[in-house]
């Protein structure tokens, strides 16, 4: 299974074993980590709820791993986003992307994570000093999803 | 002619904004696309205003993402919710 949506964390380095295990046609392993920033649009926050929509997700995601296996030539891809409350220094998301070579296993690296960032249903939540809040969507992201295009 | 029927979710703020995760909601003659249905639910007034409120509102049926002139059928699976902020 190449996407993977859960409360549980993850050990990046057991994660890229298990996508490389068997294979001797990898020559990079490309991987990217979100983490719970504790400072988000000028106040603290001491944690972070990820909500998102059971089924669509899981198909979103791997949607965008189909998207990035057509447009380079890489091997293997693993995507696994948490949901759930979390802390500050706690991952929320890892790709991993396997090529023959490391220009495509970084661009479809970064492709994957510019489209999860405006394609995937997930919805953050944060805990800051003055109440919790919904985290709005940025046009940062958009314009990166867009470059793709 | 019988009316379609079909499950309409909310998620995130808009979930709480409308006090409900989702609902089966039956749709009248003439009620056929995203934007139709968002009207519907809107227009009972009070917090379903919401729903017309919400800025870059997002839509999907059946768990794709949907654009407002998409064709909704019977038994779809619609979700509205506000733009994603994950990763």
């Amino acid at each position: 299974m190449s996407v993977s949506v859960r409360e549980a964390d993850f050990d990046i380095g057991a994660e890229i074993d298990a996508l490389l295990a068997g294979r001797t046609d990898v020559g990079a392993v490309a991987t990217f980590t979100g983490l719970v920033r504790d400072m988000n649009d000028g106040s603290g926050v001491h944690a972070m709820t990820l909500e998102h929509y059971p089924g669509m997700t899981e198909a979103a995601l791997e949607d965008i791993v189909v998207e990035a296996k057509s447009r380079w030539d890489i091997l293997a891809v693993r995507v696994i986003h948490r949901v759930g409350l979390l802390q500050p220094a706690d991952r929320i998301v890892l790709v991993i992307v396997a090529g023959s070579h490391r220009g495509e296993a970084f661009a479809a690296c970064e492709f994957i994570m510019d489209y999860l960032k405006t394609r995937a249903p997930f919805w953050k939540r944060e805990d800051t000093p003055d109440g919790s809040r919904w985290v709005d969507a940025r046009d940062t992201d958009d314009s990166a999803a867009r470059r793709w295009d | 002619m019988t009316h379609k029927t079909i499950k309409v979710l909310y998620f995130a703020a808009l979930r709480e904004a409308l006090g409900t995760p989702g609902e089966t909601v039956e749709l009248p003659d003439g009620c056929t696309t995203l934007a139709n249905v968002r009207s519907l639910i809107a227009g009972r007034g009070g917090d379903w205003d919401k729903l017309a409120q919400m800025k870059n509102l997002r839509a999907a049926i059946n768990q794709r993402m949907a654009d407002p002139g998409a064709t909704v059928a019977d038994g779809d699976e619609v979700a509205f919710f506000p733009p994603v902020t994950g990763g």
